[in-house]
């Protein structure tokens, strides 16, 4: 026999294999733990108006967002009658195409895109380090005298109060915001708009930067424009701030339009090229998402979502069993709860989650009465017991469709999954019932059909739980993690429940 | 504490085995599954205690085919009581007794009359395997009837009463006697209202009464003081228990015995699971007796020395 030790080493691995592989799923295919968790949906829509020179080709390059850790893309595609449609991806560059050998007057092109943001913190991104001192290439904007004191006062009181890149930036961004909501407006905004200066002063204190343009996600926003951001470069990864808001960081408002310098649009053969946005913000759950996008990487092979519909469902249904199988066996071991035949309860669990609750108790009862009193004449045909149960299978099966017939003619359309009950249990149930009855009594009956029935209902709630359903179909290594239990308490030697009230007289000795 | 519920540390605290602990400490650890059959097939029983010299009642036929069941009814008119047991029952399942015969009726132990087809029916059910343990077909054994000890007359209520020792590595743990009642209709089985009643180890007398699970005093049909029964050869019965411990080799095991009028003790089965409701007639725990019996370094092979340790350590 395994000592105590190792079957406690070897649940306990179970149980923290069980979790890690369900963590790994969950990172890598988004499938959420919770069955109605929602994620927000962007939907943007970047409207592209030009006019044509006339009977010219026509060529417009539109900058594209390209998917960040902030935000994916999930869907995206072109409204353009007349116009091919490519996109081009360099890098973290890119760029759909849209051409035309020949357009006239005005045109209109539309880029749809379906976008998850997801809430990245700030705060993982920062971690002690040295300010960077990379060369940046210096702009031909230079400060005049006066301007360049203020500079060199902002540069030093942001330095003093920060330990890296990005505390820097979020420190110059407070004090730049301050400057500029002063009714009295510094003068180093006289010269230069808002965003340059920030840009300068990044630039001042050699902090790898650049200006980009996003796109501020606003609810119900139609014709809208990019807005500049900053980005810092830190920890091998650019991070995005709001100019004018120090505490907005990572950038969840802001979806990435534009890189650096690169320029928004590009259009051969038109003029007047004009680019706006509107957005609509949609609640989806996040189930339904990861399993539109399930790529090809690992877990997402291996995975029941790969199956026909039809497979799928029938695995909901098996990958349930083991959580009613448990249950039975916590009642069982640690209740102390008597019941007729094993896992019968599992088997009429599983059928009142075909069938409805009530619905399900009520056939039971009706099937389980009427059967045992045909059962009694049966036993005056002296018959043997292998025929006198396939009758009872008959008898069963003729019960299901009256139910399931006079069901239907009074308009319940439930009645017809009674047909969901097994069959051959019930058989054997009504003949072991029988003979129970007669051996032991009628309390003996009602002891272990009620036992029956209260294990059946606990394993029907339980496995009848959106989230215990949704969690053992889509991670189906938290098995792992029942099976652990199951064996910790297959080796319980402790009391049952039940027995503290069978042996409630030694109370007192 | 909850009204109605005992604490866990008191029960602790009484010694009181639980069916958890029965089952992974002590049936699965001392009884080798490959055993079983000695104990659940009562035909094996009966040879392997021939072998050792026990008594056990008189077996009489042996019923294996549905055919033979035709030629049964001219055997049994030669007789006029009998029990009809499937051999690989439990729990005294499918025991159909036979008191008299008047004519063509048969009379059973609650005094209901019943046909030959009524006992072919029973049969065919027994062979069919409906109550031996996992469903699997099953012979029929038909047994002469006991007749109980006179001593019993006025403790039982139609039905034999019958003693049941546990014994643990061959060591008598703890014993009851089971009286039937009406309520129990003529059954020993105490979960149908049958009257437990615990047994010194040390001398064979009376202690304790439980009928439900509540003590009792008196019988509730007959109404005769229950503590003032005394088993007589008490140390002849528990040497008989103890020797079972060879016969199967099942380190915990369930002994019934019961005291025929001309024929003395006779073993009437053996059980590898045996229940737990001799603590409650007994009112005292099992598991210090048995931890004692686990602590002894030397266990002795024989059967006498055995019940010797027994009958001076466990006395109440």
């Amino acid at each position: 026999m395994i000592s105590k030790k190792a079957l406690y080493i070897i649940a306990f691995s179970l149980i923290i294999l069980g979790l890690f592989i369900a963590f790994m799923r969950h990172e890598q295919t988004k499938i959420p733990f919770f069955a109605n968790e929602k994620k927000d949906l962007w939907m943007v829509e970047a409207r592209v108006d030009f006019r044509a020179q006339d009977s010219k080709p026509v060529t417009i390059k539109l900058s594209l967002p390209s998917d960040t850790t902030e935000g994916k893309i999930y869907f995206e595609q072109s409204v353009s009658p007349g116009y091919g449609f490519s996109m081009f991806q360099k890098g973290e560059y890119r760029q759909g195409v849209w051409s035309t050998r020949r357009a006239k007057g005005e045109q209109t092109l539309y880029y749809r895109a379906q976008i998850v943001k997801e809430k990245v913190s700030p705060l993982a991104l920062i971690e002690e380090q040295k300010l960077p001192q990379q060369k940046v290439p210096e702009s031909d904007f230079i400060w005049n005298e006066l301007e360049q004191i203020v500079a060199d006062d902002i540069l030093a009181q942001a330095e003093a109060k920060s330990s890296n890149a990005i505390t820097f930036t979020t420190e110059l961004i407070k004090i730049l915001s301050l400057l500029d909501s002063e009714e009295e407006r510094s003068l180093l905004f006289e010269r230069s708009s808002y965003i340059e200066v920030l840009d300068k002063l990044l630039e001042d204190a050699g902090i790898k930067h650049r200006v980009s343009l996003a796109l501020r996600l606003e609810n119900a926003r139609r014709n809208q424009s990019l807005t500049p951001v900053v980005e810092v470069y830190e920890n091998e990864k650019w991070m995005l701030f709001d100019p004018k808001d120090a505490l907005e960081q990572g950038g969840e408002n802001f979806l990435l339009w534009t890189r650096g310098s690169s320029s928004l649009i590009e259009a051969e053969g038109a003029y007047n090229a004009r680019v706006s946005f509107s957005m609509l913000k949609q609640n989806m759950p996040a189930l339904e998402l990861a399993r539109s996008h399930m790529g090809e990487s690992g877990f997402e092979i291996f995975s029941v979502h790969r199956l026909p519909i039809e497979a799928q469902s029938l695995f909901a249904m098996l990958l349930l069993l083991p959580v009613g199988a448990l249950i039975t066996v916590f009642l069982r071991v640690i209740i102390g709860v008597k019941t007729s035949g094993t896992f019968m309860p599992v088997l009429i669990a599983m059928a009142f989650l075909q069938t409805s609750f009530f619905l399900g108790i009520l056939s039971f009862v009706v099937l389980v009465t009427i059967g045992l009193m045909l059962r009694g004449y049966l036993s005056a045909l002296n018959l043997l017991l292998v025929a006198r149960i396939a009758i009872i299978v008959v008898i069963v099966i003729f019960l299901v469709a009256f139910i399931t017939l006079i069901g239907y003619e009074l308009g319940f359309n439930t009645a017809m999954s009674v047909a969901f009950f097994p069959i051959i249990i019930l058989a054997w149930t009504i003949e072991r019932v029988s003979i129970i009855s007669e051996e032991e009594g009628g309390r003996e009956v009602v002891r272990q059909m009620s036992g029956t029935l209260i294990v059946a209902t606990l394993a029907y709630l339980a496995m009848n739980n959106g989230y215990v359903s949704h969690l053992f179909f889509n991670f189906a290594e938290l098995h792992l993690i029942i099976i652990a239990l199951i064996i910790l308490m297959g080796r319980y030697t402790g009391y049952r429940l039940l027995e503290l009230r069978r042996f409630r007289e030694f109370e007192n000795l | 504490m909850i009204k109605g519920f005992v604490s866990p540390f008191a029960l602790k605290k009484s010694g009181i085995l639980g069916m958890n602990s029965r089952n992974i400490e002590f049936v699965s650890r001392y009884n080798d599954r490959k055993l079983y059959s000695r104990v659940d097939n009562k035909l094996q029983t009966k040879e392997l205690a021939e072998e050792f010299g026990i008594n056990t009642p008189k077996l009489l036929f042996v019923v294996r085919m549905q055919h033979d069941i035709a030629e049964l009814e001219a055997k049994l008119a030669q007789i006029s009581s009998f029990a009809i047991k499937p051999a690989r029952g439990s729990g005294g399942k499918g025991i159909l007794i036979i008191k008299r015969t008047e004519g063509e009726h048969y009379i059973k132990g609650s005094g209901a009359q019943l046909h030959f087809d009524g006992i072919a029916r029973h049969l065919t059910n027994i062979l069919a395997g409906l109550y031996s343990l996992r469903g699997d077909p099953d012979v029929a054994i038909v047994e002469a009837l006991i007749e109980s000890d006179p001593i019993f007359d006025a403790y039982s209520y139609q039905g034999v009463p019958d003693i049941r020792i546990i014994v643990f590595q061959g060591y008598p743990i703890m014993a009851m006697l089971r009286l039937s009642t009406k309520e129990s209709d003529g059954k020993a089985n105490l979960h149908q209202g049958a009257v437990g009643v615990g047994i010194d180890i040390s001398s064979g007398r009376a202690i304790h009464a439980v009928m439900h699970g509540k003590r009792v005093h008196l019988h509730p049909d007959t109404n005769h003081e229950l503590e003032d029964i005394v088993i007589p050869n008490w140390r002849e019965l528990l040497i008989m228990a103890s020797s079972c411990y060879e016969l199967s080799s099942l380190g915990y095991l369930g002994v019934d015995i019961v005291l025929d009028k001309n024929r003395g003790a006779m073993l009437l089965e053996l059980n590898a699971r045996p229940g737990l409701s001799i603590q409650v007639a007994n009112s005292c725990g099992l598991l210090w007796r048995l931890r004692a019996v686990e602590e002894l370094e030397t266990k002795s092979r024989h059967a006498d020395k055995r019940v010797n340790f027994s009958m001076d350590h466990f006395k109440i």
